[in-house]
C-alpha cells in the first residue's frame, strides 16, 4: 500500500511567503516566551535539592510542607509526583544553608512524622556545579550546530548548510518557546533530546538537499523553484514515514517512561513536528533567497560521470 | 546482480552469532552474591583465599550455589539474600583485617559466558540505584596545612639553633617571623633558605621591627595540590572499603575534584558523614606548669591552647604535636578492660611507635591529651596521666561517648585521614525501587515502540516490511551486544537513546524502500529497482547519520552522568544501524529475489 501517490509536483516554493510568514510568527512567540516568562530550569541548571519521597497511602502535601517549614527550610516547595503517592520536594540554594545535609534533614524531618515513607531519589547540585552544567549545556548546542554547519559546506555548499542550520536552529528555539511558554522543566536530558533531534532533523534537509543537487543536473530545463518543488514532492513520502516511525518510539516513551522521560519526549515530539516543517518549508526557501543557482554544481558535474559517484540521492 | 558472495553471508550470520552469544548474559538476571576484596596490597586474593572462604561457609553451614575468583575479588553467589546476609555476617567476622566484605549482585549467567568475557551491561546508577557524590577538595586548606606544618618546623629549628625570634605565626599561606635586629634575621635568612628548599623568602623593615616572610614556591603550590587530591582518593578508597560496597568507582575528576560512585548504598546520610569526615588524632603534651584560670580569663600562654574537656573542665595544651595519626597502622573499636568503657584500640607503626615510647618515658607522672580535629575543630577527647613508659606502639583511648562513636573514630582511623577537607558539590542519589522502575519503564518504551514500527513496516511494505523489521531486530541486538562487550554505562537516557536509534534507524530501510518503489514506478526491472534501491541510498543514509553522530560526540564530550548514557548508546546506535540496515536487509533480499532468474513482481 501507499499513502502517497502524487502525480504532479506540489508547488511548495510559491507558497514561500505564506510559509515563511508562518515560521516567523512561530519563531517570534518562541522568542516572546523566551525572553517573557523564561525557562523553567530544573535543577540540574539552576543547583538546589530536588527529593522524590514515595508513601504507603496518599501523601498529606500541606502537613509535609509545615513539617519542613518548622524545621526551618527556607522556600520548601511540595507537590505529588505522577502519583498521589509520590511526593516531589524542591529546596532551591541559599548561601550557606544548602548543602547536601539538607536532604537528610528533610528525610529525618518525614520519617520522624511518618516512618513509612521512603526515599526514591535526590539531586543535589551546588551552585557552582549547576553553573558549569549550563554553560557545558550552551557550549554543546553551538559545538553542535557549527560542526553541522561544517559539515554540510564540505557535503553541499555554504547556501546550503546556511539555510538547513538556520531552519534547524528555528526548531530549538521554538521548542525551547514551547518549554517556556508551558513552563515544563528544562532538564539535561531534555538538552540531550533536543541536541540529538537538531542532529536528526538535519538529516531532512539533507535528503531534499540530495535531491535537489541530483534534480540541478537532471531538469536542465526547469526553473529553480520547480526543481526544489519537484525534490520536495518526490522526498515528501520517505519524509512523513521516517517521521512518522521515529515519532512512534517517541510515543511509546511518552506514555511508558513515566515521568523521567516525559519531558524528554516532549522535546522530541515538538523537534520532529517541526523538523519536518522546518527542513523542508523554511529550509528550502532559504535557499532560494540566497540565491542557488545551476552553476555551483555544474562545474564538478564531469560528463558522462556517474551521479551515485559524487553523491546519492533518493 | 542481486546476489552476495557466500563469504558475506558467512560474515553475516558470524556477527549475528557473536551479538546473539554477548547478548544472552542480559537475560540471565542477577543473584545475591558476598564480595570479598582485599584492602592491602600484601593480601593476595587466590584460590588459597577461596578455600579459606568456603571452609569458613561450611563451618558456619550456609549454603552457597557457587564460588569463583573474579579478578582482585572473590565472589560467592547464593541460592536466596537470607544465606547472602548470613554469609556476610560470618565472612566478615573472620575476615575483619585487610579485607572489605561486600553484598552484591552478580549476574547468574553460565560460567561459560562468564569464561569468554560475556558479561550483561553496565547498569548505570540511575538503573541500579546507589549513591553518586561529586566532591570538591579545599585546596586553600591544604595548602593552609603545609604552611602550617612549615611554621612549626621553623618555629623549632629556629628555637633549636638559638637564633632568637621575637614571634612566628602564619596569616593564610605566608609564614611571618618577626626579629628585633636586622643580624639575627640575616642569621634566620640564611638558615631558612638553606634547610627549607620549599619556601621564597622576602625582607620587610617595619619600625623596629624586622620582617621575615616565607612563601611556598609555586611549583611547591603545585605539588602540594596534586598530593592533595591523591591522598584524598586513597583515604575515601579506604573508607569505602570499610563501608563494604561492591564495585565502588572513585575518580579524580579536573584538578580538584573526585566523583563517588557507591551503587547499591542505602543509607546516604552515613555515606556522606564517613566520606567527608576530615578526623585525625593528635597527641599532645597538657601544659601543667601554667595557670589555668589566668588562661580562662584570656591569658593563654604563648604555647598553648585552651580546650575543653569532655568532662567540661578546661584543659590547656601545648600546641606542639608529638604524634599524629599518620603513623597509625589499625585501629578497632572494643572496651577498657578494667572500666568497660568504649574505647579505641590503636597499633602504630615502628616510628610512631618509637615516638610514642620516648614522649611517654620522657614525660611519666605528667598528662598527654589525646585529640581528634575535625575541620580545622580540635576536641580533647581525653587526658589520661601516663602512669609508666609505653613501647611496642599499642595504644588503647578511652574517653569515647558510647561504642557507636569508637566504631566510628575506629573507621576514621584506620581509613587515614583527609589531606584536605571535601565538600559535597553534587549528589544523586537513586533508591532502588526507582532504579527497578526505571529498568521496567526503559524497557517498556523500547518494546511497545518497536511493535508498533514493525506492525507499521510490515504493513505498508510487505515482504520488504519483513526485510526491515528483522534488521531493525538485528540493529537492536547488536546494540545491545556491544553495549555488553563494551561495558558501557546503561543509564535511562541511555535507554531511550536505544529506542530513539532504534525509530532513527528505520529511516534507512524507508529511504530504500521508497527508492525502490520509485524506481519499479519509473519501469525498471525487479531485480535492477533492488540493486538501485541500495546503492543509491547509502550516500544518503550516511549523509544523515553523520549530522546526528556530530551530536552525538559534542554530548559524550560536553554531557556528563546519564547523559553521556545518552550520548554513547547515540553514537554505538548510529553505526550498528548503518551495518544492519544496509546489509541483513540487503542480505534477506537478495536470498529471496536475487536467486530467481525471472521476478515478475515484488512485494513492496
Amino acid at each position: 500500500m501507499e499513502f502517497f501517490r502524487i502525480k504532479n509536483d506540489i508547488p511548495f516554493m510559491r507558497y514561500g511567503k505564506l510559509t515563511t510568514a508562518i515560521s516567523m510568527l512561530t519563531f517570534l512567540f518562541a522568542i516572546w516566551a523566551l525572553a517573557y516568562k523564561g525557562l523553567n530550569l530544573g535543577v540540574d541548571f539552576t543547583g538546589g535539592t530536588v527529593i522524590e519521597v514515595a508513601y504507603d497511602k496518599p501523601a498529606q502535601i500541606d502537613q509535609i510542607r509545615d513539617n519542613l517549614t518548622k524545621t526551618g527550610l527556607i522556600e520548601v516547595t511540595v507537590q505529588t509526583f505522577g502519583t498521589t503517592k509520590d511526593v516531589l520536594i524542591r529546596l532551591p540554594l541559599h548561601k550557606g544553608t544548602t548543602s547536601a545535609k539538607t536532604s537528610d534533614v528533610v528525610m529525618a524531618a518525614l520519617k520522624a512524622h511518618d516512618p513509612s515513607v521512603t526515599l526514591k531519589r535526590v539531586d543535589f547540585v551546588g551552585p557552582q556545579v549547576g553553573k558549569e552544567l549550563y554553560d557545558n549545556g550552551a557550549l554543546a548546542l553551538v559545538v553542535v550546530a557549527i560542526g553541522i554547519l561544517i559539515y554540510l559546506a564540505i557535503r553541499f555548499e555554504w547556501r546550503f548548510a546556511l539555510s538547513a542550520i538556520i531552519a534547524n536552529i528555528h526548531d530549538v528555539v521554538i521548542i525551547l518557546g514551547c518549554f517556556a511558554f508551558f513552563q515544563w522543566e528544562f532538564t539535561l536530558t531534555v538538552l540531550a533530546g533536543i541536541l540529538a533531534v537538531l542532529g536528526y532533523s538535519v538529516n531532512e534537509s539533507v535528503v531534499v538537499f540530495d535531491r535537489i543537487r541530483e534534480n540541478l543536473r537532471k531538469m536542465r530545463k526547469s526553473t529553480i523553484p520547480d526543481i526544489i518543488d519537484n525534490a520536495i514532492t518526490t522526498t515528501m513520502s520517505r519524509t512523513i514515514i521516517t517521521h512518522g516511525m521515529t515519532q512512534m518510539m517517541v510515543l511509546s516513551m511518552l506514555f511508558f517512561g513515566g515521568e523521567a522521560l516525559h519531558n524528554f519526549a516532549l522535546a522530541l515530539t515538538i523537534g520532529i513536528m517541526f523538523g519536518i516543517y522546518s527542513s523542508v518549508l523554511v529550509a528550502s526557501p532559504l535557499l532560494l533567497m540566497l540565491g542557488v543557482k545551476r552553476e555551483h554544481f555544474i562545474k564538478d558535474n564531469k560528463p558522462k560521470a556517474d551521479v551515485s559517484a559524487d553523491g546519492a540521492q533518493v | 546482480m542481486n546476489r552476495f558472495p557466500l563469504w558475506k553471508y558467512l560474515l553475516i550470520c558470524a556477527v549475528l552469532i557473536v551479538s546473539a552469544i554477548y547478548t544472552l548474559p542480559n537475560f540471565y538476571g542477577e543473584v545475591p552474591a558476598v564480595q570479598i576484596s582485599s584492602t592491602r596490597s600484601a593480601i593476595k586474593v587466590d584460590a588459597m583465599l577461596m578455600q579459606q572462604v568456603e571452609d569458613e561457609l561450611k563451618a558456619a553451614h550456609i549454603d552457597y550455589a557457587d564460588a569463583l575468583v573474579d579478578g582482585t575479588s572473590i565472589k560467592v553467589k547464593f541460592a536466596n539474600t537470607d544465606a547472602q546476609l548470613k554469609a556476610k555476617e560470618a565472612l566478615e567476622a573472620r575476615f575483619r583485617d585487610g579485607y572489605s566484605v561486600a553484598l552484591n549482585l552478580i549476574s547468574a549467567s553460565p560460567d561459560w559466558l562468564t569464561a569468554i568475557g560475556a558479561k550483561p551491561m553496565y547498569l548505570g546508577l540511575d538503573l541500579r540505584g546507589g549513591v553518586y557524590f561529586l566532591m570538591q577538595v579545599d585546596m586553600q586548606a591544604a595548602l593552609d596545612k603545609a604552611v602550617e606544618r612549615f611554621t612549626a618546623d621553623i618555629r623549632s629549628q629556629l628555637r633549636e639553633q638559638k637564633i632568637r625570634y621575637s614571634s612566628i605565626s602564619r596569616d593564610h599561606q605566608t609564614v611571618i617571623v618577626h626579629f628585633s635586629d636586622a643580624d639575627t634575621r640575616e642569621l634566620a635568612n640564611k638558615f631558612i633558605s638553606k634547610n627549607f628548599a620549599d619556601l621564597v623568602l622576602t625582607e620587610n623593615n617595619a619600625a623596629n621591627d624586622f620582617i621575615l616572610t616565607a612563601n611556598l614556591r609555586e611549583e611547591v603550590k603545585k605539588r602540594t595540590q596534586d598530593n592533595a587530591i591523591l591522598q584524598n582518593i586513597t583515604t575515601l578508597r579506604n573508607r569505602v572499603n570499610e563501608l563494604g560496597v561492591a564495585e565502588p568507582i572513585i575518580q579524580q575528576q579536573g584538578a580538584d575534584r573526585v566523583v563517588v560512585q557507591l551503587p547499591g548504598v542505602q543509607d546516604t546520610a552515613k555515606a556522606k558523614e564517613i566520606l567527608g569526615r576530615t578526623a585525625t588524632l593528635e597527641v599532645r603534651l597538657v601544659d601543667e606548669t601554667h595557670d589555668i584560670t589566668a588562661a580562662i580569663q584570656g591569658q593563654v600562654p604563648y604555647d598553648d591552647e585552651l580546650y575543653t574537656e569532655r568532662g567540661g573542665m578546661p584543659i590547656l595544651v601545648k600546641k606542639t604535636v608529638s604524634l599524629t595519626g599518620d603513623y597509625i597502622t589499625d585501629a578497632s573499636p572494643g572496651f577498657d578492660q578494667q572500666s568497660g568503657q568504649a574505647a579505641v584500640h590503636i597499633n602504630l607503626d615502628s616510628r610512631g611507635a618509637r615516638i610514642f615510647r620516648d614522649v611517654t618515658r620522657e614525660n611519666v607522672g605528667k598528662r598527654m591529651a589525646i585529640l581528634l580535629v575535625e575541620k580545622g575543630k580540635a576536641e580533647v577527647i581525653t587526658a589520661p596521666v601516663i602512669r609508666e613508659e609505653i613501647g611496642g606502639g599499642r595504644v588503647q583511648i578511652t574517653g569515647m561517648d558510647s561504642t557507636q562513636e569508637a566504631a566510628d573514630v575506629a573507621l576514621l582511623l584506620r581509613a587515614g585521614a583527609l589531606a584536605a577537607p571535601m565538600d559535597i558539590v553534587e549528589e544523586r542519589t537513586v533508591g532502588p525501587s526507582m532504579g527497578a522502575d526505571n529498568i521496567k519503564k526503559g524497557f517498556d518504551s523500547n518494546m511497545w515502540g518497536f511493535v508498533a514500527v514493525v506492525v507499521f513496516m510490515i504493513f505498508y511494505y510487505r515482504y520488504f516490511g519483513i526485510f526491515s523489521s528483522l534488521a531493525l531486530t538485528a540493529n537492536g541486538l547488536f546494540l545491545v551486544a556491544l553495549l555488553s562487550m563494551m561495558q558501557a554505562t546503561l543509564t535511562l537516557p541511555g535507554l531511550a537513546g536505544i529506542a530513539l536509534t532504534l525509530g532513527m534507524a528505520i529511516d534507512a530501510n524507508v529511504l530504500i524502500n521508497e527508492r525502490i518503489r520509485e524506481e519499479l514506478r519509473n519501469g525498471n526491472s525487479p531485480q535492477a529497482a533492488i540493486h538501485a534501491g541500495y546503492d543509491r541510498a547509502w550516500g544518503t543514509i550516511l549523509d544523515s547519520n553523520i549530522t546526528t553522530f556530530i551530536a552525538g560526540v559534542a554530548l559524550f564530550w560536553l554531557g556528563s552522568g546519564p547523559v553521556r548514557g545518552f550520548a554513547v548508546v547515540l553514537c554505538l546506535g548510529i553505526l550498528t544501524s548503518m551495518f544492519s540496515a544496509v546489509t541483513i536487509s540487503r542480505a534477506l533480499a537478495n536470498l529471496s529475489y536475487g536467486r530467481r532468474a525471472r521476478v515478475a513482481k515484488l512485494s513492496i
